[in-house]
């Protein structure tokens, strides 16, 4: 289960995800991203009460980190413990910018 | 020893959790060990469900037993499939940056990773991979 929150601010959009970001859900997100990346210039995520996220989850960021690469910036905000060392183990916390 | 017999396929990975939770849940094992029991179930799993029977489908056996002393759930995946060894694979470079990162095999890697011990072998026409956690 995902819950998936936006908000829209101008050119910036909060992306707030509650739960799990996993095989069964992460295609959910992407069509959210999909749908709404275009014209963004700041995209955050806030994972504060993400509580799980796979590979399926990390694929996800990493495509929309990719875009941002190119239209300007991203953010993944507050990640729990356990999610911060899945980034830290998969190298994820080099490419993606994670604010405590 | 608990065992769960399934079709391979995405819709069923809430199933599987459900199966592997229900066998820890009297051990009161902390939130993180029973998320990466979790991560590590959900990407052999998938796995199985996308590439074992390719491009047909197939099913999964997944059995599940928790010895004590020290505390340690052991869960074995079972297919029919092509012979593949996951273990074999190369781990994935996690210093490239970001344009340049591939996202297959990081799966197997975070298993790898987060298991105590993790092991394949294929037998009379089976793929069986096995991994230990302690609890």
């Amino acid at each position: 289960m995902l819950e998936i929150n936006k908000k829209v601010d101008g050119t910036a959009l909060t992306i707030m995800l509650t739960g799990r970001l996993d095989t069964t859900t992460a295609p959910e997100l992407e069509e959210v991203i999909n749908s709404s990346i275009s014209g963004v210039e700041s995209l955050k995520f806030d994972v504060s009460n993400m509580e799980y996220i796979s590979s399926a989850g990390l694929r996800i960021l990493l495509s929309a980190q990719k875009v941002m690469n190119k239209q300007g910036e991203m953010k993944v905000l507050h990640p729990s413990d356990d999610v911060k060392e899945i980034f830290e183990v998969t190298g994820f916390s080099d490419i993606l910018s994670i604010e405590d | 020893m608990k065992e769960l017999y399934i079709e391979a396929k995405d819709e069923n990975l809430n199933q599987v959790l459900a199966f592997v939770d229900e066998q820890l849940e009297a051990y009161d094992c902390p939130m993180k060990t029973q998320m990466q029991v979790d991560i590590a179930v959900e990407e052999i799993f998938v796995n199985i469900a996308h590439y074992a029977y390719e491009p047909s489908k197939g099913s999964a056996t997944i059995r599940a037993e928790v010895t004590e002393d020290p505390l340690s759930v052991s869960l074995t995946f079972v297919d029919n499939g092509t012979p593949y060894d996951p273990l074999a694979k190369e781990d994935p470079d996690i210093t490239l940056t970001a344009e340049d990162r591939q996202i297959g095999g990081l799966g197997i890697f975070m298993v790898k990773k987060s298991m105590d011990d993790i092991s394949y072998e294929y037998k009379d026409g089976q793929n069986i991979l096995t991994i230990k956690k302690n609890l």
